[in-house]
């Protein structure tokens, strides 16, 4: 392991909580219903975090409660019953209904998995329930989507069929990518959890191979290892060199030669390190502090300091689990000071302190920072664009050189001697 | 409970954000998980703000709830008083932090800190934010001016005859994420400030805990925006007689009536008031022919009181206009909503569920709409121009220019942010009309979104196109798939920067392995 400097701190936060994270799975398995049960601070979190995207009817909502449900929690579990009756009556194509509890709903104590259960009975064989928690005295952002998939593994089938399975979200045209490439390596029987539809759970046991697409999954893996799968270690596949040691990590599991790796990505990886080599030019040398909130913060550390020569002044990440991150550590360069938690006002003043060229940062600090003079990007960027793999490297960085290169624009000398 | 699948107005604690965000030297210690700081991008990317909100999250976590959950309020409040070093501070809890009362703005006072503290109690489970920021602004006016009270006389809105000074009058109620609340402000300075009239203090919006000390020194309020600063003004005209104004300056008529009644609870006589009437070129242009067209349009109303009130009267008296329905999702406001429905021979519409409002608005088959941004796209999918005239606040309604709703400019920027719809409908009814003429040139789309062209016909279209291909370049089924996947607004630069790399490479066959190498090559 590289000698990486760990430090925690604690304090007050500005990060999303795991509620966030049904932006984008709802959109990823459109057969499926969020419902929070929790306040109006919840409904007006998910709608302000999704911007105005509601053009139609949404397929996540709040049961908000009220006075009269905080009195009693068995009328609560009866309101909740109506609520969700409603519904269903409302909304007859859904295949999927997930109860997600919230900060109130876990203080009260509501009973989710009780409710799920009961409603399982009522509309088996017409809907089916799952719970978790988004709650932010549980959860950060991207975490409300580990809970979510850890919901869906008891429904999961057996099946000892080798397979390779692809777990977290990704865009639906980079696991296309993905798959085209694994069935180049020769491996052909190859799935996504979360699936598109999600009826279409994968069936997993002792020879399901996993391999992580995302960070934030630390419960899911655990019970998929519960499960009898096995976890293929490796970095994440953000940037080339993650990209590339994920496809080896998978092929050594599948015993397939790293020539025959070399052999199939080669021209994806001088392709890609064309395409790099503009934003690398805007990048190189320049100074990022990444405040912690996406959880994706070390990876991209890894590949804005490897790939495109920037200097790391600080990596924040809101919690760190160091057995699933190890790879991603082992690549950092040596001294990486990482900060695990926030005391955001303390960490806000080491961003003035140091001067960055570049601050990653979540959207209520973006605006701010720039009035100081700062360029920023807006981790939630991250989680809603296609950035995984080789082909979408550039496309990662350009997330990363477009506000350099506008900041450039913008002050540019030849606007004043004009 | 209340199924949600969207929210007109956001918690009451967003409201408190709203009152300490608007003004200076303040800062509110918020006990909240970590999630609540959502809050703040409402500042800082709807309103732009530079700055972020003075508010501290105490961020509890799960594993505080066994423990010492008031340690840590006391923590985070210490540590905002000693590095933000508020004059005011607010303190108060969001949802959660309700249900394990903790009693944040009790553990406060007892810090034993040499400043005013506003202990903030909004029932986050049957209140709203409009309700909170009131509220917030209530007792902070409360706070700052309770001591004064007991000596002080009963202020006369005729005192400034003595004083041997200009009448002077405090403007109430204009805040942060407020509909134009910022233009507003300056619109209705400039119009007091031609007949004679000093502005006090503007607040909460620019306001410091010093300015609201100087409340008192006015001679009446300005009530601008009730849902705000109603709570306040009753509590100033109980405790210091100060007299307070009920119209809202929003349409001629309305701005007209305001400034009679300023001058009529000031007893100070208004000059030239023919004049009046010819100050915005909304009456001319209403009655100029080319506005004939617009009599008797059925229009849809729906927002906030204040702004449907005052539309539905500059719709049905100014523009000539056919109300055919009104709302409102402000509670508050329900009565007053109600009454202006029924003098227009409607029921009002009190509801905070869009799909209601949608409904609502297909059944009365307007013309035009006039709502939120969420009606603008209920009315867009209902294929109806649509004006935005009320929150919740979206980053269009923060215009770079000069853009109010009251007074004279004010009535400006109404007549055409509601006729320019639809007098784009009307292109939209010729565009219909033409379509077959063989000058029509395919393409004209017009605001009302894209109800004519769906996706399949697109791929069929771009299928043909695909075949007649002129250089003979081949799209194979993988390289056409791959095309499909790329955003329709893209879709066409890829395609032709795709076919360009084919040509420039001699290839005659376009893979999707093409088309990245085309996107790396171009990148």
């Amino acid at each position: 392991m590289s000698k990486v400097e760990f430090n925690k701190e604690t304090g007050p936060r500005e990060v999303f909580c795991g509620l966030t994270s049904i932006v984008w799975l709802h959109r990823r398995m459109p057969d499926a219903f969020f419902l929070v049960v929790g306040s109006r601070t919840c409904a007006h979190l998910i709608q302000s975090a999704a911007g105005v995207m509601i053009f139609a009817e949404p397929r996540f909502g709040t049961a908000i409660l009220e006075e009269k449900d905080l009195a009693g929690l068995a009328d609560a579990h009866e309101e909740l019953d109506r609520v969700v009756n409603d519904l269903i009556a409302r909304r007859p194509e859904i295949k999927t209904l997930f109860l997600v509890g919230s900060c109130p709903s876990e203080v009260i104590k509501l009973d989710l998995a009780t409710v799920a259960e009961k409603l399982n009975k009522r509309f088996l064989g017409q809907v089916r329930f799952v719970n978790y928690s988004g709650s932010g005295i549980e959860t950060t952002f991207t975490q409300g989507e580990d809970g979510a998939l850890k919901a869906l593994i008891p429904l999961m089938e057996s099946s000892d069929e080798e397979k390779l399975l692809l777990v977290g979200t990704l865009a639906n045209n980079v696991e296309d990518r993905f798959k085209k490439i694994f069935s180049n390596l020769g491996i052909s029987n190859i799935e996504s959890f979360p699936p598109r539809q999600s009826t279409e759970l994968p069936k997993i046991g002792k020879n399901t191979k996993v391999l992580l697409t995302q960070p934030y999954l630390s419960d899911t893996v655990r019970d998929l290892k519960h499960r009898g799968c096995e976890i293929i270690s490796a970095p994440f596949p953000l940037g080339i060199e993650g990209s590339t040691q994920w496809f080896l990590a998978a092929a050594k599991v599948f015993k397939i030669g790293e020539l025959k790796v070399h052999e199939i990505i080669s021209p994806l990886i001088n392709r890609a390190k064309l395409a790099l080599e503009s934003h690398k030019e805007i990048l190189k040398g320049k100074r990022l502090f990444l405040l912690p909130e996406s959880q994706l913060e070390i990876s991209l550390a890894r590949f804005l300091h490897n790939e495109c020569e920037m200097d790391l002044i600080e990596v924040g990440t809101p919690y760190l689990n160091k057995d699933l991150m190890k790879e991603e550590i082992n690549l950092l360069p040596d001294n990486t000071k990482i900060v695990e938690g926030q005391h955001v006002e303390k960490q806000l003043d080491r961003v003035r302190e140091s001067n960055p060229d570049l601050v990653v940062c979540g959207m209520g600090l973006a605006n701010p920072l720039e009035a100081e003079g700062i360029s920023t990007k807006w981790s939630i960027e991250m989680v809603f664009s296609p950035i995984h793999g080789i082909d979408q490297a550039a496309d990662l960085a350009g997330l990363f050189s477009k506000p350099l290169k506008r900041n450039q624009i913008l002050t540019s000398k030849t606007l004043l001697t004009h | 409970m209340e199924l949600t699948l969207w929210t007109y107005e956001g918690p009451p604690h967003v409201g408190a954000m709203r009152i300490a965000s608007s003004m200076k030297d303040i800062h509110y210690v918020l006990h909240a998980p970590q999630g609540d700081t959502y809050a703040d991008l409402l500042f800082t990317m709807i309103e732009r703000r530079g700055q972020r909100p003075p508010v501290t999250y105490t961020t509890f976590q799960a594993r505080d709830l066994g423990g010492d959950t008031a340690e840590l309020v006391k923590k985070n409040i210490k540590e905002a008083v000693e590095r933000f070093k508020p004059k005011t501070l607010l303190v108060g809890e969001s949802c959660t932090a309700e249900l394990i009362q903790d009693q944040p703005g009790a553990l406060a006072k007892g810090m034993g800190f040499d400043l005013p503290i506003v202990n903030l109690e909004l029932p986050a489970y049957s209140k709203k934010e409009n309700w909170g920021a009131s509220e917030t602004f209530y007792q902070l006016t409360r706070t700052l001016l309770k001591e004064k009270v007991s000596y002080s006389k009963k202020i006369s809105p005729l005192r400034w005859k003595g004083f041997g000074r200009r009448p002077k009058v405090n403007i109430l109620g204009p805040s942060l994420l407020g509909f134009r609340c910022r233009d507003d402000v300056i619109e209705i300075q400039r119009i007091l400030s031609e007949q004679g009239i000093d502005t006090n203090v503007v607040a909460p919006l620019g306001a410091s805990p010093d300015d609201i000390e100087r409340l008192i020194d006015a001679d009446i309020n300005i009530c601008l925006y009730p849902e705000i600063a109603e709570a306040s003004c009753e509590w100033l005209k109980r405790n210091f007689g100060m007299e307070y104004t009920n119209t809202i300056p929003i349409g001629i008529k309305n701005t007209i009536e305001f400034i009679n009644e300023v001058h009529k609870k000031l007893d100070f006589p208004l000059m030239n008031k023919k004049e009046l009437e010819n100050k915005s070129k909304l009456p001319w242009y209403s009655k100029s022919v080319d506005s004939n067209y617009l009599t008797g349009k059925r229009v849809f109303i729906f927002g906030d009181g204040t702004h449907a009130i005052a539309a539905a009267k500059i719709a049905k008296e100014e523009l000539g206009f056919e109300v055919v329905g009104l709302g409102t999702y402000s509670r508050e406001m329900a009565r007053q909503v109600r009454a202006t429905a029924k003098d227009l021979n409607l029921e009002a519409l009190i509801t905070n569920n869009y799909l209601e409002v949608e409904d609502a608005m297909k059944k009365a088959a307007p013309e035009l709409v006039l709502g939120t941004q969420m009606e603008r796209h209920s009315a867009k999918r209902l294929g109806i121009p649509c004006s935005v005239i009320s929150t919740p606040m979206h980053v269009q309604d923060v215009p770079a220019r000069y853009s109010p709703q009251m007074g004279w400019e004010g009535a400006n920027v109404i007549f055409d942010d509601w006729v320019h719809p639809l007098m784009m409908g009307l292109e939209e009814h010729l565009i219909d009309m033409f379509k077959h003429d063989f000058e029509f040139v395919d393409g004209h789309q017009s605001h009302l979104g894209h109800t004519a062209t769906n996706t399949k016909e697109l791929l069929n279209s771009e299928e043909k196109k695909e075949k007649n291909n002129k250089e003979g370049i081949i799209w194979t089924e993988s390289g056409r798939a791959e095309l499909t996947k790329v955003p329709f607004f893209v879709r066409g630069k890829v395609k032709t920067n795709t076919e360009k790399y084919a040509i420039l490479r001699g290839i005659p066959e376009i893979s999707d392995e093409t088309l990245y190498d085309a996107k790396a090559y171009f990148s």
